[in-house]
């Protein structure tokens, strides 16, 4: 599904990504870990295609996503859902409008999102707070509405970057149990994060990267660093 | 679809408007000051115009003619001219009149009414005043009268003294001064204008790259670039037809005081013509402000939805 050829990613002169290769297939789970600064964000947003590379390709479905048309891209982005460390809320909006947003911006109908956005802000614990503004609600809150709408669209891929950085361990555990019920129903969820007990807990894949590089790649591992 | 998606970007953008607050504040704010500018420079240009045509008015030729000349004559002169292209009026005062107005002129003239009446016959001939249509052709006028064949022999006859050789210096000089006024006027006017548009374009601007991560999120979730952009068109839509209702609204009591404190100085009352063309003035400025308000937010967005 996801496969990195040779990247690299130079930010003048320090470089985030040295040479690296990852293939994912369709319905892996897979665990980025390194310390601050390794290069796990710059991954996901190489992914998104936020960022370009340096130098060589990443490829989805055997599509170089640096080579997609602006429309293309458009679309490619619909399959993917996105939840990372800052957020990235919209500011304006209530939780419900936060979540419906996103379900617009694939045109779907009224009637699904009026039926869907409840569902998934049960799912997350938000429905008291459906008419809040984000800057109304507490870290964890935030967090939960990011998750709450990067489900909402069923994408093929999720990738999360620091999902549970501000949750406290009870929510922590309800997140990573969200995330393993998508990953079962289908979804292939790649999860970029430094806390050890999540990714201990998930027991799949984990590739280890410390200095741009990838230093472990293994089926079912745990937190080594 | 179509409309679930203009009434999506419609509420989305009269909601973002609402719930920006300062910010929406702060760029109606900025557009009602280009606004009230634009009104005051067509405000301006009518009082310039006003008093270049009041100045034009007072700008004529007379036609002196030999005393005693035919009544036929003259009025065949008269029909002549009223039918030149470039003349606006012909008045003709008789010999009579002529002495009525000397007579009125001059009356505190002690010794100048003596000396005529010491004359036994009216010494002063009738005359033709010419008004033109514009104060550029009184040559052309003038040059009729040189023996062109516009007038006959005998029309020519009875000609005693045309006044334009006398008046032409103030009249060149007049039609330069308008001309200049008109195109200084002109100039001043489009310089005003642009930069009070490039103020409230950079406003917008800012207040866009204010959003600029709001942005990124909803380019980040699959939203199309019209999806993106409608709502922030909508709220300049609505800062520009609001921002041009409180113009309007601001101008009446100014234009009231403008009528009782500057009527007697520039001639025209200003209060009276901003009530008869308020609503041209209205539209002008909601298409201005519309347009401003719509321009500005497409070419600012255009950036961060290249990227």
């Amino acid at each position: 599904m996801i496969y990195f050829n040779n990247v690299t990613k130079k930010y003048k002169n320090s470089i985030c990504l040295d040479d690296v290769c990852i293939s994912i297939s369709q319905g892996e789970f897979v665990s980025i870990v390194g310390h601050s600064g390794a290069g796990k964000t710059t991954l996901t947003k190489l992914i998104l295609a936020e960022e370009k590379p340096t130098a060589g390709s990443v490829f989805f479905d055997s599509v170089d996503i640096n080579k997609l048309s602006h429309k293309e891209l458009i679309k490619f982005r619909r399959k993917v859902g996105t939840v990372f460390q800052d957020f990235r809320l919209l500011p304006n909006k209530t939780v419900y409008e936060n979540i419906a947003f996103a379900m617009e911006a694939l045109d779907r109908d009224d009637d699904d999102i009026a039926e869907d956005v409840p569902r998934v802000l049960e799912l997350v614990g938000l429905s008291s707070k459906s008419n809040l503004f984000p800057h109304q609600l507490s870290g964890g809150e935030k967090q939960r509405l990011a998750i709450a709408r990067a489900i909402i669209t069923q994408p093929d891929l999720l990738i999360a970057d620091e999902p549970t950085g501000n949750l406290d361990p009870s929510n922590t555990d309800e997140v990573v149990e969200l995330l393993k019920r998508l990953n079962e129903m289908g979804t292939t969820i790649i999860l970029a994060t430094h806390n050890k007990s999540i990714v201990d807990q998930i027991k799949k894949r984990v590739i280890t990267i410390e200095g741009g590089r990838i230093i472990r790649d293994d089926k079912e591992g745990k937190y080594m660093l | 679809m179509f409309f679930v998606k203009a009434k999506r970007i419609l509420v989305s953008g009269c909601r973002s408007f609402i719930r920006s607050g300062f910010t929406s504040i702060a760029s109606i704010f900025i557009m009602v000051i280009t606004l009230f500018f634009i009104t005051s420079l067509i405000f301006l240009q009518a009082t310039l115009n006003y008093s270049l045509s009041e100045i034009k008015n007072k700008v004529d030729v007379t036609v002196y003619l030999i005393p005693g000349a035919d009544e036929e004559e003259i009025n065949n002169v008269k029909d002549i001219l009223g039918k030149l292209p470039e003349v606006k009026e012909v008045s003709y005062t008789s010999e009579e009149e002529a002495l009525t107005e000397f007579k009125e002129k001059h009356s505190n003239d002690y010794l100048t009414l003596q000396a005529l009446d010491e004359l036994d016959e009216n010494p002063l001939g009738a005359s033709l005043n010419i008004k033109a249509k514009d104060p550029s052709q009184y040559e052309n006028i003038a040059k009729y009268f040189e023996s062109d064949g516009t007038f006959s022999s005998d029309d020519l006859m009875i000609i005693d003294k045309i006044d334009y050789s006398q008046n032409k210096v103030v009249i060149d000089r007049l039609n330069s001064i308008i001309k200049g006024a008109q195109k200084l006027g002109f100039a001043l006017s489009v310089i005003l204008i642009i930069i009070s548009i490039l103020i409230t374009f950079n406003t917008v601007r800012l207040i866009i790259y204010m959003s600029r991560d709001e942005i990124g999120v909803m380019k980040l979730v699959g939203a199309e670039g019209r999806y993106i952009r409608g709502p922030f068109i909508v709220s300049g839509v609505l800062v520009g037809i609001i921002s041009s209702i409180l113009t309007v609204l601001i101008y009446i009591p100014v234009s009231i005081w403008l009528g009782n404190q500057a009527t007697d100085f520039i001639g025209i009352n200003l209060y009276s013509y901003y009530k008869s063309n308020v609503l041209q003035l209205f539209i002008i400025m909601l298409g201005s402000g519309v347009a401003i308000g719509i321009i500005s937010s497409v070419f600012a967005i255009r950036k961060f939805l290249k990227k």
